[in-house]
């Protein structure tokens, strides 16, 4: 009786989902984590079911597909679904060496510590239960045989001046809001940035009754329609996803909204709110022609230009990163992965928009293969192999969409010296220009103490890439600016490391965490669980064992980040204590 | 106009509502089970609830959790992510500022406005440990914080 491979998903959304259907169809164990109440991730985000709606698949493409697998894994009886928890560290089995995460001292069964040893993906530290943000949250710790990470990606803002007025949203908030839970964000609206998601934006928002004014796709239409016109075979390949743009874009002529190419919005204004917008018509390198601005009156504003993965979680686990030159038909960095959806970490696979911004098919082809290989699947099989040819035409897809909408690298162009850069520290353009043209303040982290920007409560997930894009330009070469000072003893700056991946309460980190999945309880393949619905760790189940429930508060305290073990395994702060933890 | 809630006898989901009110800085506001903090607010003319460091108002821009724009105070929890927080009947939510009192600000700009005391509801979230300022929050609320 071997146990069965043990498959740790993170992320619930098309590539997630897919993984989860895919490792538990190669036979696994799997445990799917996601940050919300259901399934679905941000693609098919769904009402809540307090909701009751009679027609939840309304809002929804691809609703009865994504429907029945959401059903198949979940009801499946080797699956654990933790929903409304959050990844908020990754710890790597070697805990030397440059760049390792230190989320805390841990204190290890020797089973577990030999289990951990070799090639083991890296430990995953949990927060699981809501509310979310609240303050009684229980901390696991998640050991698997593979991890398959699809933590998906957000809108890329570029900052412009007024974009921290109330009244912009990032074109996501604005679908997120409609769909997710039927609240508009305006009724004169324009939705403006780059990229085919505009179009299911405007569509959202139409369908939930606003007036949307235009749609300003910021590429010009030279560059659009080269991207999207070469190579029409690609496009054969997803199918799915044109149709669901060809509606979106009936949806917008039906209503008689303009789309207009190679326009941007380039101010907001306000008292306190947006009340009005500046566009102008912009070059294909997305500087602006003067004579063009044009004032348009609205009530909010949702803008996106293309997306950012998000990256810690991959970092944190070590995984490789490829680079695409911002502003050269590429969006940033993403995770590389090989043919089988492996990264340069053991164990460690990645799929959907960590790995390029494809969309939904292409997350699900990827999700598949990644979930298919992460649970020892047989290399060879024909299912597989139309898998891998749907991911390869996803990723041709990618291609396509980075060629079409690239950031043309004039934006800067936009922005006044008093622009706020930073959202959350307000750091301007002239403080960043100031510190980029220092030779002793350039250096990333230099900058980031100097200017603030990055350091706020979103550390850096907004601003990361623009301060990053900005930096690059001022040093006057791509990749590369000032190096490090060698003092620095740090791993390289990087706009996507975050070794706490997601907040977390003082209060919650000083109270133990027990192992989520004990190796007793490792089932042989076949034999039920139970239901899904019941799988979330309760505490009659896993409670922290006595002791540690009697500790004293100053006990608790010095174990701050010390994961424990269940069945008695009591933790000894003392004798454990890291002298640099 | 303002953010609004599509009418559930106009909503193509068909949806059936079930009413709650929550207090926003003691004034009660009307929203329905399963909609987020966020989605109360906006729904309630509410664009902005948090004050950003130049004293400027906040509110939704992300929407998924990502910028932490919409942080608000619910009952005794500081610093939670409003777009992502389901609204609970009977929720005390009290709008945070970030906004120094003494910053000597060099940038132009506004400076700030409202009155961050807490006669007014609003609650400094400083809860990030900011390594500097007035106000530096270290309790149990507080936040860890990654890189610096």
């Amino acid at each position: 009786m071997t146990a069965a491979r043990h498959v740790a998903v993170v992320g619930a959304g098309p590539a997630g989902l897919a993984a989860a259907h895919a490792a538990l169809a190669a036979g696994a164990r799997v445990t799917l984590i996601d940050s919300a109440e259901q399934p679905g991730g941000q693609y098919h985000r769904t009402l809540p079911e307090a909701y009751a709606a009679e027609r939840p698949g309304e809002l929804q493409h691809g609703w009865s597909a994504f429907e029945r697998r959401r059903r198949q894994v979940l009801a499946h009886p080797r699956c654990t679904w933790l929903p409304e928890t959050s990844v908020w560290a990754l710890e790597r089995p070697d805990q030397d060496g440059e760049g390792t995460e230190r989320p805390g001292r841990l204190q290890e069964r020797p089973d577990q510590a030999r289990k951990r040893s070799v090639g083991a993906p890296p430990r995953l530290h949990l927060l699981c239960g809501g509310p979310v943000d609240g303050s009684g949250r229980t901390r696991r710790t998640l050991d698997a045989d593979a991890l398959v990470l699809a933590t998906g990606a957000h809108d890329r803002v570029l900052p412009f001046p007024g974009w921290q007025l109330p009244g912009v949203y990032s074109a996501g908030a604005a679908q997120a809001l409609a769909k997710g839970e039927r609240v508009v964000v305006g009724d004169r609206v324009v939705v403006a940035g780059s990229g085919p998601f505009l179009l299911p934006v405007a569509a959202s928002l139409l369908e939930a009754g606003s007036r949307v004014r235009e749609v300003l796709e910021a590429g010009t239409p030279g560059t659009v329609a080269r991207g999207w016109s070469g190579r029409p075979w690609e496009l054969a390949s997803q199918l799915g996803k044109a149709a669901e743009l060809k509606d979106c874009a009936a949806a917008l002529a039906r209503h008689r909204v303009p789309y207009r190419l190679g326009r941007a919005v380039v101010e907001a204004r306000g008292a306190g709110r947006v009340e009005e917008i500046v566009t102008a018509r912009l070059r294909p390198d997305w500087s602006v022609v003067p004579g063009t601005e044009r004032t348009v009156t609205v009530d909010a504003l949702c803008v996106g230009h293309g997306f950012s993965p998000q990256l810690e979680l991959p970092v944190a686990a070590g995984c490789a990163l490829r680079g695409e030159q911002p502003g050269r038909g590429g969006t940033g960095e993403f995770v590389a992965v090989d043919d089988e959806q492996r990264t340069s970490v053991p164990c460690v696979f990645a799929a959907g928009e960590i790995t390029g911004i494809a969309g939904a098919p292409a997350a699900c082809a990827e999700g598949a293969v990644a979930g298919w290989t992460a649970a020892g699947g047989a290399p060879s099989v024909q299912p597989l192999r139309v898998l891998r040819r749907s991911r390869d035409q996803g990723r041709a897809f990618a291609r396509r969409l980075a060629r079409a909408h690239p950031v043309g690298a004039g934006w800067p162009g936009w922005l006044r010296l008093d622009t706020v850069v930073c959202r959350c520290e307000e750091t301007d353009y002239r403080a960043l220009c100031e510190a980029f043209t220092s030779a002793a303040e350039s250096a990333p982290r230099v900058a980031k103490l100097g200017t603030r920007a990055g350091l706020g409560p979103c550390q850096a997930r907004i601003c990361g890439p623009t301060v990053t894009e900005l930096r690059d330009r001022f040093a006057g070469r791509a990749a590369d600016g000032p190096a490090e000072r060698p003092a620095d003893g740090l791993p390289a700056a990087t706009p996507h490391r975050r070794p706490i991946a997601q907040p977390i309460r003082l209060g919650e980190l000083a109270s133990p965490a027990a192992a989520l999945i004990d190796d007793e309880q490792h089932l042989p393949e076949g034999e039920q669980l139970g239901d899904a619905s019941d799988q979330i760790p309760s505490d009659s189940k896993q409670r922290p064992s006595a002791s540690d429930q009697t500790r004293t508060e100053d006990e608790q305290t010095r174990s701050r980040g010390e994961p424990t073990h269940i069945e008695g395994e009591q933790s000894h702060p003392d004798s454990e204590q890291e002298s640099d933890s | 106009m303002s953010p609004r809630l599509v009418p559930a006898g106009s909503d193509s989901t068909g949806r059936r509502d079930r009413p709650l009110r929550i207090t926003v800085d003691g004034e009660p506001a009307d929203g329905i089970e399963g909609q987020t903090l966020a989605g109360v607010l906006l729904a309630s003319g509410r664009t902005a609830w948090r004050t950003g460091p130049s004293g400027a108002g906040r509110g939704v821009f992300c929407g998924i959790g990502v910028c932490f724009d919409c942080l608000v105070t619910v009952n005794e929890d500081r610093d939670v992510r409003a777009c992502r927080r389901r609204a609970v009947d009977g929720d005390v939510v009290r709008s945070q500022s970030r906004a120094h009192p003494g910053r000597t600000d060099p940038r132009p700009g506004p400076q700030p406005g409202p009155d961050p005391g807490p006669d007014h509801g609003h609650d400094p979230d400083h809860g990030y440990g900011h390594g500097s300022g007035p106000g530096h929050d270290s309790r149990s609320g507080a936040r860890a914080e990654g890189e610096k």
